[in-house]
């Protein structure tokens, strides 16, 4: 039932309905060395990401964001587009690590706080530039055991 | 090269308006993006098999590391120096080029990739006071969507932005970005940079101009064109016209048709044994055929190349190349496999006391025409129809699944491929593979 299985794949051609974050492009002057390496990006339906280019997806690694209803090994689908208010979810780099935080405005003072009751706030009081990598959009879990996930 | 009389458009301070924006260091800028660490410390991406420094970012160049440094000369010093070193990262790069040109294109409807890290983007239709403007949003933009840092010049040609660019990266008062189709900027600047910054000016030319006297780019420019052409030939003519704000070269925003097309890889090591080299050549052939049918192309020859290395200059050397002829013109990669085999075939020399040590291998064709135009062979003609939807399932499966999923068996598993190019310190393909997304902690 090989042949079948390759129709199949052939007949859902999933150009239909998802659009690859970010489509390959083909340089005019020098050949790109990046040529032979090209990938199908990560395909994710449209109307969930209006801003392809911005839009990156990470893993959470930890249980500190479960109020935020992100939880371990879940996918954030972060846009660098959008801006950074108060109440984002937004990942941002903390003493040279990424990590997954609410940010909190009071006032003049930003804060990036954890969203588990279990665990202490944090508080860092200097939001340089670049501290912020981008604002999460959404997230996405897996209801099935993870012995399932390929 | 008949150059048409110049415009009112076309002279500096007219309408014309092209800018050309690049990555700063876009390899190094890459990798900085998913990890924080890399911010303020020097960083180098190495090229194929982690030969040499082919991105440095400015802390890295303050080291002394030069493009094309071999890395075993500088890898002690990159140790002590603490420099971060990273094999390529194409597949990262290439996404992230794909991400800029995005960004661009909301800033301008034509735009020509020129290369994985440069554009040039055609402004002729903004106001004249709001270019500026307009590349600095363009510059922040691109950085706060994508993490990628730029550099915006702008001028009446391509010449005159790829010079503002220069500027605009080696001036740091300019903040990244130079607009040289504004007149006083122009008189500024064109007497004060060296003509060997100039776009298409290489070491034989710069010899012949410094013999005439010209040190700056001002000095080029003021040269009559025409006695030019001897020495300098019709490019030189052509930079002087450029540099004068008259264009020569269009935006070309549909890429030429690829008329050549070439595999060729360095082995990660030295290749002694001919089951090898077939292995070897047959990837390449598959590669090749991939190439093709993405562009709908196909071939009817391929020559095919090993050789030695250059630097192994007490060991014996040999150096080979073929060209095997096909009935009709094909992309089927089977086919092509069969081709290389045959090259491999024709021209292998069982190696006596000290073999020889292949370096490299490749394949190449030319004169590529689209396969639907090709005419029909009379005898020995191919079975297209079987072998179109046959080629067409195997690419699907390579999408869908990823590169290497479903290959010919002639070219080996990718991952059992011993000489396959070296990536040792490359980063995760934190964009585009689902098990390799970049960490964030929670």
């Amino acid at each position: 039932m090989h042949l079948n299985r390759v129709d199949e794949l052939l007949i859902q051609s999933p150009d239909a309905v998802r659009v690859p974050l970010i489509g390959q492009a083909l340089c005019a002057g020098f050949p790109s060395p990046a040529d032979d390496f090209l990938e199908g990006a990560l395909e994710l339906p449209r109307w969930l990401v209006p801003n392809p280019p911005a839009t990156f997806l990470w893993r959470i690694s930890g249980s500190s964001m479960e109020g935020a209803g992100i939880y371990d090994r879940d996918l954030a689908c972060v846009d660098r587009s959008l801006k950074p208010s108060h109440g984002s979810v937004v990942v941002a780099a903390i003493d040279g690590q990424m990590s997954c935080k609410r940010l909190v405005i009071d006032g003049n003072v930003a804060r990036l706080a954890f969203c588990n009751p279990a665990l202490p706030a944090l508080a860092v009081d200097e939001l340089g530039e670049g501290v912020i990598w981008g604002v999460v959009r959404f997230s996405i879990r897996w209801h099935v055991a993870r012995g399932q996930l390929s | 090269m008949s150059v048409p009389a110049p415009r009112q458009r076309d002279r500096i301070g007219g309408g014309r308006a092209v800018a050309l924006i690049d990555g700063n260091s876009f390899y190094c800028s890459c990798e900085r993006v998913f990890d924080p660490r890399l911010a303020a410390v020097p960083v180098i991406v190495l090229s194929n098999n982690d030969g040499c420094a082919i991105a440095r970012t400015s802390e890295a160049k303050a080291l002394g590391i030069k493009m094309g440094d071999p890395y075993f000369k500088i890898r002690e010093m990159c140790r002590r120096q603490g420099v971060r070193v990273f094999s390529s990262n194409y597949t990262l790069y290439g996404d992230m080029s794909s991400r800029t040109n995005a960004v661009y294109r909301q800033f301008s409807p034509q735009v020509e990739i020129y290369s994985i890290d440069e554009s040039f983007l055609n402004l002729s239709d903004v106001a004249p006071n709001l270019r500026m403007e307009l590349a600095r949003d363009l510059r922040a933009t691109v950085r706060a969507w994508t993490g990628i840092p730029t550099c915006v010049g702008i001028g009446p040609t391509k010449t005159l932005a790829k010079l503002a660019n220069h500027i605009a990266k080696t001036v740091p008062d300019l903040q990244g970005v130079c607009d040289l189709t504004d007149p006083t900027a122009y008189a500024h600047w064109l007497c004060r940079i060296d003509v060997a910054e100039v776009w298409g000016i290489g070491r034989a030319s710069l010899a012949k101009l410094e013999a005439m006297g010209v040190e700056s780019v001002a000095d080029l420019r003021d040269l009559d064109p025409r006695p030019v052409r001897k020495g300098l030939t019709v490019v030189g003519e052509r930079i002087i016209h450029e540099l004068r704000g008259l264009a020569c070269l269009p935006l070309e925003m549909v890429p030429a048709r690829r008329k050549g097309c070439a595999v060729t890889r360095s082995f990660s090591r030295r290749i002694t044994e001919r089951a090898v080299l077939e292995e070897a050549v047959a990837a390449h052939a598959t590669r090749l055929g991939e190439k093709l049918r993405r562009e709908g192309l196909a071939t009817n020859h391929v020559s095919i190349f090993y050789h030695t290395s250059e630097h192994d200059r007490d060991a014996p050397m040999r150096s080979v190349s073929t060209t095997v002829t096909l009935p009709e013109h094909t992309n089927d990669t089977l086919t092509l496999i069969k081709a290389a085999q045959l090259g491999v075939a024709k021209t292998w020399r069982e190696p006596g006391q000290r073999p020889w040590r292949y370096s490299k291998a490749g394949i190449i064709t030319n004169d590529l025409v689209p396969l639907s135009h090709s005419p029909r062979a009379l005898i020995g003609a191919m079975d297209r129809e079987r072998s179109g939807p046959l080629m067409a399932a195997m690419d699907a499966c390579n999408a869908r699944w990823g590169r290497g999923s479903v290959v010919p068996a002639r070219a080996g598993l990718v991952a059992k491929r011993g000489w396959n190019t070296k990536f040792e310190m490359r980063t995760p393909r934190y964009t585009t593979q689902v098990g390799e997304l970049p960490v964030a902690h929670a």
